[in-house]
């Protein structure tokens, strides 16, 4: 055997686990391993599901030797953001005021992750409530980019994006309400992918904001990426936003490469305000794809500068509905009160911490009456000229590109000061959310300091295929093949 | 009370009503600091309020859904014992919370 299992594709892995070179006790020896080794530095996962695992890892070698096959995950190690509900184990969501909170239920995506055979190692840590773009505003303290400890890994799934990194599990799932599954794939060098809005359950997805949330996969591969998103996507009758149709086809076009693929450029977000190295890269990817028979253009779409204030008012004011719910009655912390008002207002004050409580503020300011419509009202109008705007571009091209983010990890502290410059980092993946679209994430390059730089890809709704086929062939230009130093080997 | 304004469109923040109507107990340095906050995002987002946008129908949702209807059956439901495990306090079958009002 090459090289430390770790560091394997699902795709490998599972090829691995089939021929029996391997089997799924070695294998999550050797992400536990792994884990063993970087978790001191990184502080990636919240908990781990030592004995789950097990079972699950010799429940997938049991079938094997049985001449049994449960399925593509059948045997792999994957990690699952602590926002999915976990049966028995504690779903913290990165905030105090659930901690020790163990769901009674699971996730319909971890039913569907552990009926597919995977082996779930443990819960990921995140920015509290999904609310942030470092997973600096995590509770239990931040988690480090396994390429520079000294830097954040994004957010908010950085938990999930550094475990893929780091050889600490072959997948993860994160969730995307303004580019938290997206970004920071890209500050990590992995491949994240946020499916169309409605094609993945969100039944004990803890909610963020209800229409813009969406749960995705991290892989170190788009082919990864894809097994995932097959296992976890379709309808679900305890998710009435799911969406009733089938899941679209990805395998068939998958590896079609780039010929004769229409990519639209969008002006407005890959020009002035992204780092020059990341800029750089978007145009080596473009040549290539271009110099491969691809039919480059650039676009306008120029609702695009406005859906950053939008989302600002939109997100925080579905934010102060959904977290309502958090009030010290039926499971977390409470604080003692006179009245239930009191013990209410104090257990939430206790149990929020600063970023959660000012989109909580924010929210609410929008919606109250007399600021309704000067905010939310017109906010959600912003919103139908975002989803004009790609449906008339995707009259004309297959994909959209634009950089993922502005710029590569930065350090640890350097935004926490300044909310405004933390959200203004999301400017490349929020219209995504707006417009329900499928999006995607492919590490293309390094910059001066070595640290990955991601490629965003866009396709209309329910236009997986098209966006996996052009993301395949994005990954295949680029090469990208660089692992972080604390990562022993090289991908395969 | 601390205020933030939106050039153009003067808005006063009344800081502590909202963090009452969100039911946070705020301390006054605390409603300063967001105070602040909130004004130099909503200063930000009142770009928005330069778009010409009369006439353009809001979006709530952005894939076209209507209600989600099922059929009328009796299905199994979490565990009772299960959910109360979790609460903070409870009286038997219910959660147990302070009064709601002062007796009379």
């Amino acid at each position: 055997m090459i090289g430390d299992p770790a560091d394997r594709t699902i795709a490998g892995a599972g090829a691995a686990l089939r021929s029996g070179e391997l089997t799924a006790a070695e294998l999550l020896a050797a992400v536990r391993r792994r884990a063993g080794a970087t978790e001191a530095l990184l502080h990636a996962f919240l908990t781990l599901d030592s004995e789950g695992a097990e079972q699950a890892a010799a429940a997938a070698d049991a079938a094997f030797a049985a001449g049994r096959d449960p399925g593509p995950l059948a045997g792999i190690p994957l990690a699952v953001k602590d926002n999915m509900c976990t049966r028995g184990i504690e779903t913290t969501c990165g905030s105090r005021i659930l901690a020790g909170y163990h769901p009674p239920y699971d996730a319909t995506v971890v039913t569907r992750l552990r009926q597919a055979g995977a082996v779930i190692v443990g819960k990921t840590n995140m920015d509290e409530f999904a609310m942030g773009s470092s997973t600096e505003n995590s509770a239990y303290g931040p988690t480090r980019n396994p390429w520079d400890p000294d830097r954040v890994p994004g957010g908010s799934s950085g938990g999930s994006a550094a475990v893929v990194a780091a050889g600490s599990a072959l997948g993860a799932l994160g969730s995307d309400t303004g580019g938290s599954i997206r970004q920071p794939a890209s500050l990590c060098g992995v491949v994240g992918l946020k499916p169309t809005y409605g094609l993945v359950s969100r039944y004990g997805l803890v909610a963020f904001a209800s229409s813009l949330d969406q749960i995705g996969p991290f892989a170190r591969t788009v082919e990864d990426a894809a097994t995932l998103f097959e296992a976890i996507a379709g309808h679900d009758p305890s998710d009435a936003t799911s969406y009733r149709g089938p899941v679209p086809e990805v395998w068939p076009t998958l590896e079609a490469g780039p010929e004769g693929l229409r990519v639209g450029v969008i002006s407005e977000l890959a020009g002035k305000g992204n780092d020059p190295a990341v800029l750089a890269a978007l145009g080596r990817t473009l040549a290539a794809l271009e110099a491969s028979g691809a039919v480059v253009r650039e676009l306008s779409l120029p609702s695009m500068p406005y859906a950053l204030d939008a989302y600002y008012l939109l997100a925080p004011a579905e934010c102060s509905a959904n977290l309502a719910r958090f009030d010290g009655v039926r499971y977390g912390p409470r604080l003692p009160g006179d009245t239930v008002e009191q013990m209410m207002a104090a257990s939430r004050r206790d149990g929020f911490g600063p970023e959660v409580t000012r989109r909580i503020l924010l929210g609410t300011y929008a919606l109250s009456a007399g600021y309704y419509e000067a905010f939310y009202g017109r906010a959600q109008k912003v919103r139908t000229l975002v989803i004009e705007d790609f449906a008339r571009a995707f009259q004309e091209v297959d994909v959209l590109v634009c950089p993922t983010s502005p710029t590569t990890a930065f350090a640890l502290g350097e935004r926490t000061e300044d909310p405004l410059a933390m959200y203004l980092a999301d400017v490349g993946t929020i219209p995504c959310n707006l417009g329900g679209l499928p999006g995607i994430s492919v590490p293309v390059g390094l910059d001066e300091h070595g640290l990955p730089i991601g490629f965003q890809l866009l396709a209309a709704p329910l236009g997986e295929a098209a966006l996996l086929r052009a993301a395949r062939a994005v990954e295949v230009l680029a090469g990208f093949s660089a692992r972080p130093a604390l990562a022993t080997s090289e991908v395969r | 009370m601390p205020r933030g304004t939106i050039p153009g469109v003067p808005v006063p923040i009344d800081i502590a009503k909202v963090a009452r109507l969100a039911r946070l107990a705020l301390t006054p340095e605390e409603m300063e600091r967001y105070g602040a906050q909130l004004g130099a995002i909503l200063e930000h987002a009142a770009s928005i309020q330069a778009l010409a946008i009369d006439g353009v129908v809001p979006t709530a949702h952005p894939l076209p859904m209507l209600n989600a209807l099922r059929p009328d059956e009796v299905e199994e439901t979490l565990d009772r014992e299960e959910v109360l495990a979790q609460a903070p306090d409870r009286d038997g079958p219910y959660f147990r919370v302070p009064p709601f009002m002062e007796e009379a």
